[in-house]
């Protein structure tokens, strides 16, 4: 730490002294050479007064000393235009500009913009802390074959609006070394680098929490992690050095852990507990449907217990990793790809870095780029990069390999339902694996209709994607363009125009996928590719088909019962009004009723 | 009356031997509405064409047919007890029916018109009566009734009612009459009545003064007609000079109603003139006016394109024709604007001096 910020106390020197030599320089070029020249001296003097005083305090403090300075910097600056107000040029030059000028971290720039990642409120950041660290946990648990069982263990801090997480699990646990920079350095991961189904996708969400919570309390992330029951469990508390999106060690020590082995993870944050429809327990009880393999544990900070048992133990199918398809690569990552590849001619790049790519398919690329398919591919130039996209996109290469995808199953969906709604009818389908952009997916819906389900009102929808529910940015997303262009009304349900049908409704959509297009890295909302619409469109028709059969049945069961009803009540007055005029004696009442109930049973109408 | 009840009988034996044949039963109505009806200038009234709605019992008409036949069976006590009831209470009867009960008058109303038009009498010969009053009387007449008690003849002198008048009661049936007097005006408003009635309008003309009241009932109606029919007395109508007077008012006094065209045969004065207030009137006599409003339009237009009497009668049109071209209606009070009694000093003396002018 001590080095770090000495050194950069020095760099930020440098800069200064570069604006100092600078300055003067510029000022030739400006109109007003007097009034340039003053703030040059301005501004001079401002920098090395703060370099001055850098320099004297010990290297500890110049950390907390920048900040300070920043702002004064900035000041020194504003004073500058001010200073100078009956001159026409009011503007900065590329010089001054350049004081501003410098490097931004990762961590620095999700610091301010956290809502990017789902921390925008207090209590959407207790969802998306619970949220990343049960995905992990379940991709853990998949990856390693176990089947998972996760706790959530919400408890109140010691201070107001503070709230202590744990969230553990019983996956393989993470190796001692692995274990600082996967919860302290965003953007770090196994996910990101990879064509391969899992929640997680881009290694910024554990550690996200992390920093959030050392935000907000200045507590750090505690980690415990035990690979196997042998082996001691190590346990760490990290913080994130935001400056240089590194891990910053707290303690490091061994402790008795009972668990045979897993990953028991606790971040204390500012947060709001609250119920309702994107509360932490929504989105623990549409984990559990979306998941029958799952068993969740979850205890609310006011000590109410929940357990989500295990509906099925089918574990989900593993996916293999599959290289990226050519239709899907965008021209830069091509030439990124290009520069990165071992492969030593064109046509063994394009064979071996891209699925379905033949020899004989990357050689009618080469062609067709008319570039040779012997060239060294680092030596390829821009120009010929843009024939060989151009190449790829004009032949007809093989849709991309499914088997990286796992569904969950018709079946198994329709277990999670049945376990988490009670309803009357149910109904799941699971596409065929189609591909956007060279991305496989599959997309997977379902319904469920009446029961217990509330019959006022518009229909629930449930999203996930890679098995997460998705809760927030609901109108942003793909899957309700999909529901509201699906035409409920051939499916016997009603339907406001571009409105979510109503009635008792539960629409579940899945997106499975090696990429699953979110809107933003807080993955709240699935970018509208037209392939993935129509395909979730498909799905719901099919479930709709079935659902309208449901309906439409129930609705002539139940009027041929109100038929019969009707038939019973009148009927007896039928045949009163007969007797009264005729003089029919009671028996020939009761044959009146007979007949005429025989009569009108028999008839449709 | 024991005529009904067979018929009533009749009708309750063909729907039970529909029902022995494993057949749906049916009742037959004739369709009551203007465009079954048809203007016959020999008998003077609107007759019914003969189209008919056919009521098939099925799982949407089982309450209505089963409401008809207990309804009927209602009538058919009444006529076999000669007793009577208001349509009122015949809707607080059906309180009894259980699931078949009505739960509100109108559609108790509804029905018992069906049977009276199913069996083409009047629902008083079913034993059914209205609420409404029939209108009230006053002039050169001596009515001869029963004291409903004692069964007595009772003379009633419409003279002698003073400032008041004989009101008409609900069945007429049995009423005679004597009279001197050389017609019958009937009068849209009782305001008018009044005033006539006040002044002795009936003494100084010799005639009977009715009161309407709006569209006359059958009560008022069958009054008139038997009126014109056995004293052989013109009926002169003196209604306001809008749509609604001519066709609602003077139209179902003249020759009946769509509605009631199964009994327009009795509730109907075919020999009935319109004294006034013609549009020529307005004009004559400098009435002041209202602009007319849409529904008055509506109703002049409706009559001249589906009103079988209108359509029959050539100065109905032409008057008609010439309202909506003044595009004005004017009130029989509206003489006030000259002199309080300026209808019976000018308006009244003057259009009797000449009755060929009224329009028919």
């Amino acid at each position: 730490m001590g080095k770090a910020s000495r050194k950069r106390a020095k760099s930020k020197t440098e800069i200064a002294g570069k604006a100092v030599k600078n300055t003067p320089r510029g000022s030739k070029q400006a109109k007003s050479k007097k009034t340039k020249k003053a703030a040059g001296k301005a501004a001079r003097k401002a920098a090395e007064r703060h370099i001055k005083k850098a320099a004297k305090k010990s290297a500890k403090k110049s950390l907390r000393l920048y900040k300070e300075t920043k702002p004064k910097a900035k000041k020194a600056i504003k004073e500058l235009i001010e200073e100078a107000p009956e001159q026409e040029h009011r503007g900065l030059t590329a010089e001054d500009m350049a004081l501003q000028q410098r490097d931004i971290s990762v961590a620095e720039f999700f610091i301010k913009n956290r809502h990017l990642l789902g921390f925008d409120n207090p209590r959407k950041a207790l969802l998306t802390t619970i949220k990343e660290g049960v995905d992990n946990a379940l991709d853990a648990c998949e990856e390693g074959g176990i089947l998972p069982e996760v706790s959530v263990v919400i408890a109140p801090g010691k201070e107001e609006n503070r709230f202590v997480v744990t969230i553990e699990d019983n996956g393989p646990g993470i190796l001692k070394d692995q274990i600082p920079k996967i919860f302290a350095k965003l953007l770090y991961g196994s996910k990101f680098h990879r064509l391969k189904m899992s929640r997680g996708q881009q290694g910024i969400g554990i550690s996200a929490a992390g920093m959030y919570g050392q935000l907000t309390t200045g507590k750090p992330i505690a980690i415990t992690s035990k690979t196997s029951p042998n082996k001691p469990a190590h346990h760490y508390k990290l913080e994130i050095d935001a400056k240089r999106n590194e891990p910053r060690v707290i303690a490091d020590e061994v402790v008795e852990w009972n668990a045979e082995r897993g990953t028991k993870v606790e971040i204390e944050l500012e947060a709001k507990y609250q119920k309702g429809r994107q509360s932490v327990e929504a989105y623990l009880e549409q984990t559990a449907i979306a998941n029958p393999h799952v068993s969740l544990y979850f205890a609310t900070p006011e000590g109410e217990k929940k357990v989500y048992k295990r509906a099925s133990s089918q574990m989900p199918v593993q996916t293999r990793e599959i290289k990226p398809h050519p239709y899907g690569v965008e021209l830069g990552a091509l030439i990124k790809m290009l520069h990165d590849t071992k492969a030593r001619t064109l046509q063994s790049f394009l064979h071996s870095d891209f699925s379905r790519v033949s020899m004989r398919v990357a050689k009618a690329i080469c062609e067709k780029a008319r570039v040779s398919e012997r060239s060294r591919p680092s030596r390829i130039a821009r120009q010929e990069a843009d024939n060989l996209h151009k190449a790829i996109n004009q032949t007809k290469i093989m849709s991309p390999p499914t088997d990286c995808l796992s569904p969950i199953g018709d079946e198994e969906i329709l277990a999670g339902l049945k376990k988490q709604i009670k309803a009357d009818f149910y109904t799941a389908v699971t596409r065929a694996p189609s591909v956007y952009r060279g991305n496989p997916f599959q997309i997977e819906a379902a319904l469920a209709y009446g029961g217990s389900i509330p019959a006022d009102g518009l229909a629930q929808m449930l999203r996930y994607a890679n098995r997460v529910p998705l809760l927030y940015q609901q109108a942003a997303c793909a899957v309700t363009r999909s529901v509201l262009a699906t035409s409920w009304r051939n499916y016997a349900l009603q339907q406001s125009a571009g409105a979510l049908p109503a009635g008792p409704l539960v629409i579940l959509v899945h997106m499975a996928s090696v990429w699953v297009p979110f809107t933003s890295e807080s993955k709240e909302a699935i970018a509208h590719y037209p392939e993935i619409i129509k395909e979730i469109k498909l799905a719901l028709q099919e479930c709709g088909r079935k659902l309208a059969l449901f309906i439409r049945r129930r609705r002539k069961t139940a009027e041929s019962e109100k038929k019969k009803a009707f038939i019973q009540k009148y009927i007896p007055h039928i045949a009163i009004a007969l007797r009264e005029m005729l003089g029919l004696s009671d028996h020939q009442e009761k044959v009146v009723v007979r007949q005429l109930t025989d009569v009108l049973e028999r008839s449709h109408s | 009356m024991k005529k009904v009840a067979d018929k009533i009988k009749e009708t309750a034996g063909s729907v039970r031997t529909k029902i022995q044949q494993k057949k749906k039963p049916t009742l037959l109505f004739p369709l009551r509405s203007l465009s079954n009806v048809k203007y016959r200038p020999a008998v003077g009234f609107l007759e019914l064409k003969g189209s008919k709605k056919t009521r098939t019992l099925t799982v949407a008409t089982v309450k209505t047919f089963a409401q008809t036949l207990r309804m009927m069976s209602q009538a058919k006590t009444l006529v076999e007890d000669d007793e009577i009831m208001t349509k009122r209470e015949a809707y607080y009867v059906s309180k009894n029916w259980d699931d078949a009960r009505f739960d509100e008058q109108p559609e108790s109303d509804t029905v018992i018109d069906d049977i009276e038009a199913m069996f083409e009498v009047n629902r008083e010969q079913l034993g059914f009566i209205p609420e409404e009053k029939g209108g009230e009387v006053a002039g050169k007449l001596i009515v001869i009734d029963r004291d409903p008690n004692t069964g007595k003849k009772l003379e009633i002198d419409c003279t002698k009612f003073g400032s008041g008048a004989y009101s008409i009661p609900i069945s007429v049936e049995h009423l005679k009459f004597e009279t001197n007097a050389k017609f019958i005006l009937a009068i849209e408003t009782a305001g008018m009545f009044q005033r006539l009635v006040k002044h002795g309008y009936w003494r100084q003309a010799n005639c009977i003064l009715v009161s309407m009241g709006g569209v006359p009932t059958r009560a008022c109606r069958r009054f008139i007609r038997r009126l014109a029919d056995e004293l052989k007395l013109p009926v002169y109508a003196f209604v306001d000079c809008d749509p609604y007077g001519m066709f609602n008012i003077y139209r179902t006094l003249k020759v009946g109603s769509g509605n009631a065209a199964h009994i327009n045969r009795y509730f109907c004065a075919p020999n009935a003139k319109f004294l006034g207030v013609t549009p020529q009137d307005i004009v004559d006599y400098k009435l002041p006016t209202h602009p007319l409003k849409n529904v008055d339009i509506k109703r002049a237009t409706d009559a001249l394109k589906n009103d079988p009497f209108v359509q029959h009668f050539k100065p109905w049109q032409d008057a008609i024709n010439q309202l909506l071209e003044m595009k004005v209606r004017a009130e029989q009070q509206a003489f006030a604007v000259h002199d309080l009694n300026y209808v019976i000093s000018h308006y009244l003396p003057e259009k009797l001096a000449s009755p060929k002018k009224f329009l028919p």
